[in-house]
């Protein structure tokens, strides 16, 4: 469904120019789960954003490769065939959800804003709203979405962040980290509440993160970049338990394990890493 | 709300005493009123015309407390002047004697005809100009708009005024050049120059500061959150990035809303318009004391209005504020 | 070139070397500010950035060249027929005319009997024949010093009260804030005109008058930056090493304020020369006699209904208002560029 061929984005131009992702390639099928795991500037981020071409152009230039969706190349595509694609194909959830919804504007706008945009055949906007609080697990769905972002919690926002996602049944879900900004408990809820999802409906993800902790039970394989590169690749089970480069080795040896007594966490030597 | 309007209208009570103080101090203590006497009588005054001057006003009592014998200690100029201010009766003026709240009151209207267009079309305008920068993204375009803003910054109101008017009226010999004759709609023609001139002397500063304003919004996460909605950029500036905008431009804006009434100093009396622009330029030439003092503490009431108006607007337009 | 008796740089009560220290320390001030600055990074990151702002280049030269000229009216010199400043010495070759010619002419500016002149002059002569140019020049000292006197009030005061503010919290903020949101509840042309009324026309006055209703802004700023400095951690950490007062506001809380009150005093010193234009046309700016710009302005108004039409004076004046202001502002937006953490490159 979504193929990467030798992806390559600079930032800036001359002397300036930075390479932020590096002729990378994956692909991601119908339905199925990749998780883009690397640390913050590592490119993880910059690759999801790439999909739809939502940088900022400049300073972001696409250097090279092509995305394939369906088999088009997203970069050949128009404005208006990007606009389709964004929301309607491929959908995202970002980081920050206090931040990322606009303030001034209920729940339900928000979302009847997409569904307007790829769904306009939904004749009762209210109850489709309505539906797809309820699907993300939302209490009340009919009344909280008169709501204003900031008087909802932070994991109800990042629910409403989802359900504004899924409103428009896009094949493929962006989810960049999409617990990192929440508490410990919450993140767990969310992560619970979109491997549900994932089983309701048939939806591919890309999930990026920088834990490795997370990834488990919800991602099938999973990609990890480093520098712009992606290093390792694999089914996750084969990764997180026989992991081949010595970043994802050091990465997973971040993860804190229940019962284990270290004295100190794991820290990672970059010198050896090339 | 009510509650927080009161609260905030009694916080101001401390303000208006501050202003007042320090109008008095400033007229009757860092100056006498005997060397104001000479400078409205001139230098010649004999002095039973000015003890004569200062009698009729009330500057010939004590200054802060009445101390002379069988006379009620508070009947001092300080005392007798806090009371007329806090009743807000504005005194008389110094040269003519006219009551000051029917000197403004006659100067309010000539004064709006000519700043509330002038707002209003200057407001639209530049908001229109920013919104329109922040949309085509332009590097050459926004170097050059910036630089035009900073230009037409740095050129002062009286050189826009005085090039305006000989432009206008002795090149093109269109507008009458000067003058002003509430008669219907025949006042515009007065009125078109003088408009013009007020906007654009205001118009860079404030395309560039409204332009400041909406880039920042442009670069919120929830805009991101819009794009990756597949809503268009025309949408995304016109529906998110103007309604975020517009709450920061209340703030800005709203305040300013009041002194309009105060009309133009420098243009109503380039163009003779009987505002209280000029009302007040003539009180600077004369010179009249008091219509200087009651507009330092009128001028000081409409700011504080300013601030009520904006907190009000600010609660009704952004959804996070609520006044309690 | 005669000087005006009401020059108040040439009054006799002033000490001649007065003008030539307060030069001197100026330019003393100068060298201390950026001799500090190179000791920052910040600073040095800034000056780099800066360097490679042409347009910012630009202006700030421009800025420099106004400020040279302005210094040269401003260091007197002793003669045999009085004290001159070393502009007038270096420019006393061009003659004073009978009254009014155009730039380059021959002849005076009138119709019956236009009399051969002693000289062209660049720019014409004004009303009196003084040279148009010469007087446009002679009337910069005018802006800087109202720019500079006015700093020497605002900056000190607006630093001091808002820095405090912020650091001691309390009754002490509750002061300073009573204070600035009084005064800025008079607007403040209201305000100036007021205060310059009751204390009479002057630039010292007008430096008060300025420097009176300019803090507020000054200090708001500080205030803010430096409640915004209070909350990181190396506050905390000067304070948990049990250092003084003085030396936390001094060493720490100063030097992280001190890139906008550069930016807020360059962008300020454009709005007080513009300022000292418009009170000089209202009439309570600078004393009679005064070369200024806006006195200039005020001038030429009834020039322009004259035939032949006198158009020069008031090109002159507003030409080199416009950019010295011109060039402040481009210079403090290069500068503000320049020390913002968020622009790249």
């Amino acid at each position: 469904m979504l193929s990467v061929r030798s992806l390559s984005i600079d930032f800036g131009a001359g002397a300036a120019r930075v390479h932020a992702v590096k002729d990378i390639s994956f692909s991601i099928g119908a339905g199925e789960t990749l998780a883009l795991v690397g640390e913050s500037g590592s490119g993880k981020s910059v690759t999801g954003l790439a999909l739809t071409r939502l940088l900022q152009e400049p300073p972001a230039v696409y250097s090279g490769g092509e995305i394939l969706f369906e088999d088009r190349d997203v970069l050949k595509m128009s404005p208006a065939e990007l606009r389709r694609l964004r929301g309607g194909k491929i959908a995202y959830v970002f980081q920050e959800p206090s931040t990322s919804l606009n303030p001034v504007f209920t729940v339900r706008s928000q979302i009847a804003e997409a569904l307007s945009l790829h769904r306009p055949e939904v004749s009762d906007v209210d109850a489709e709203v309505a539906r797809c609080l309820d699907l993300v697990g939302i209490v009340d769905p009919s009344k909280r979405m008169h709501d204003y972002p900031h008087q909802l919690s932070g994991g109800m926002q990042q629910r409403v962040m989802i359900a504004m996602a899924l409103a428009c049944h896009p094949q493929l879900l962006v989810a960049d980290e999409p617990t990192t900004a929440l508490d410990v408990t919450v993140q767990a809820q969310i992560l619970d509440q979109m491997r549900l999802i994932k089983q309701q409906i048939k939806m591919a993800m890309l999930l990026i993160t920088h834990n490795f902790g997370i990834i488990g039970g919800i991602a099938d394989r999973v990609a990890v970049m480093f520098r712009g590169s992606i290093v390792e690749h694999g089914s996750t089970a084969e990764v997180l338990h026989n992991p081949q480069h010595p970043y994802t080795k050091a990465l997973i040896g971040c993860i804190p394990q229940l019962g284990q007594r270290r004295r100190r966490l794991t820290t990672i030597d970059y010198s050896t890493l090339g | 709300m009510f509650s927080y309007l009161l609260r905030r209208i009694l916080f101001f009570v401390p303000i208006v005493a501050g202003v007042m103080l320090l109008t008095f101090a400033l007229f009757f203590m860092v100056q006498s009123p005997k060397a104001m006497a000479h400078r409205v009588l001139g230098p010649k005054a004999t002095p039973k015309a000015v003890e004569l001057w200062l009698h009729n006003r009330g500057y010939d009592k004590p200054l802060l407390i009445n101390r002379i014998p069988e006379q009620p200690w508070y009947d001092s100029l300080f005392i007798s002047q806090m009371r007329r201010l806090a009743t807000f009766d504005l005194g008389s003026s110094d040269v003519t004697g006219r009551p000051l709240a029917e000197v403004f009151r006659q100067g309010a209207l000539p004064s709006l005809l000519l700043t509330v267009p002038a707002f209003l079309a200057g407001l639209v305008m530049s908001v229109g100009l920013a919104l329109y920068l922040v949309f085509i993204r332009n590097a050459a375009a926004d170097f050059i708009a910036s630089l035009l803003c900073v230009a037409l910054m740095s050129v002062p109101v009286m050189v826009y005024v005085i090039f305006g008017q000989y432009l206008v009226a002795q090149v093109f010999n269109y507008f009458p050049a000067f003058g002003f004759q509430l008669n219907g709609w025949s006042t515009a023609k007065f009125l078109l120059l003088p408009i013009a001139l007020m906007i654009v002397s205001g118009l860079g500063a404030d395309v560039r500061l409204f332009r400041a304003l909406f880039l920042e919004e442009l670069g919120q996460d929830y805009i991101r959150t819009a794009r990756a909605k597949g809503v268009s950029s025309a949408v995304v500036l016109m529906g998110h990035v103007f309604k975020n905008g517009l709450i920061n431009l209340i703030t800005l804006v709203v305040a300013s809303l009041p002194f309009l009434i105060m009309g133009s100093l420098l243009l109503e009396n380039f163009f003779g318009i009987p505002g209280l622009g000029n009302v007040l330029f003539t009180a600077i030439q004369l010179p009249d004391f008091a219509v200087v003092q009651a507009s330092v503490f009128l001028g000081s009431l409409l700011y504080l209005g300013g601030l009520l108006l904006t907190d009000v607007c600010y609660a009704w337009a952004d959804p996070r504020i609520r006044l309690h | 070139m005669t000087t005006s008796s009401q020059d108040w740089l040439n009054q006799s009560f002033l000490p001649i070397w007065l003008p030539n220290l307060a030069v001197l320390l100026g330019a003393l001030l100068v060298a201390l500010l950026v001799w500090q600055g190179n000791r920052s990074e910040r600073w040095a990151v800034a000056w780099r950035r800066l360097r490679g702002d042409r347009l910012g280049q630009v202006a700030g030269a421009i800025a420099a060249l106004f400020l040279v000229v302005g210094a040269l009216e401003t260091v007197v010199y002793p003669t045999d027929t009085g004290s001159r400043t070393v502009l007038q010495l270096l420019l006393s070759g061009i003659p004073q005319e009978k009254g009014y010619s155009a730039p380059l002419a021959t002849h005076a500016l009138s119709v019956s009997d236009p009399k051969p002149l002693l000289k062209r002059h660049i720019l014409g002569t004004d009303a009196l024949g003084r040279d148009t140019l010469v007087q446009t020049l002679r009337a910069t000292r005018s802006a800087l010093w109202i720019g500079g006197l006015t700093s020497l009030v605002y900056i000190p005061l607006g630093v001091l009260l808002g820095i405090l503010a912020a650091y001691y919290r309390g009754w002490v903020d509750d002061v300073v804030q009573y204070l600035y949101s009084t005064i800025a509840a008079v607007p403040e042309i209201l305000m100036l005109v007021a205060i310059l009324m009751v204390l009479g026309k002057g630039l010292g006055t007008m430096a008060i008058a300025l420097g009176i209703t300019g803090w507020v802004g000054m200090a708001r700023l500080i205030r803010g930056e430096a409640l915004r400095q209070m909350e990181r951690p190396y506050v905390a950490a000067a304070k948990a090493l049990g250092q003084s007062d003085w030396r936390i506001l001094t060493r720490h809380l100063l030097p992280n304020v001190m890139h906008l009150i550069v930016i807020k005093f360059v962008l300020g010193f454009s709005g007080l020369v513009l300022a000292e234009a418009v009170l000089s046309y209202l009439g309570v700016g600078a004393p009679v006699g005064t070369p200024s710009w806006g006195a200039i302005i005020d001038a030429s108004r009834s020039e322009l209904s004259r035939d032949p039409l006198v158009w020069w004076n008031l090109a002159a004046a507003s030409a080199a208002l416009f950019l010295l202001v011109l060039s402040l502002n481009i210079l403090g937006d290069a500068l503000r560029r320049a020390f913002d953490p968020k622009s790249n490159s």
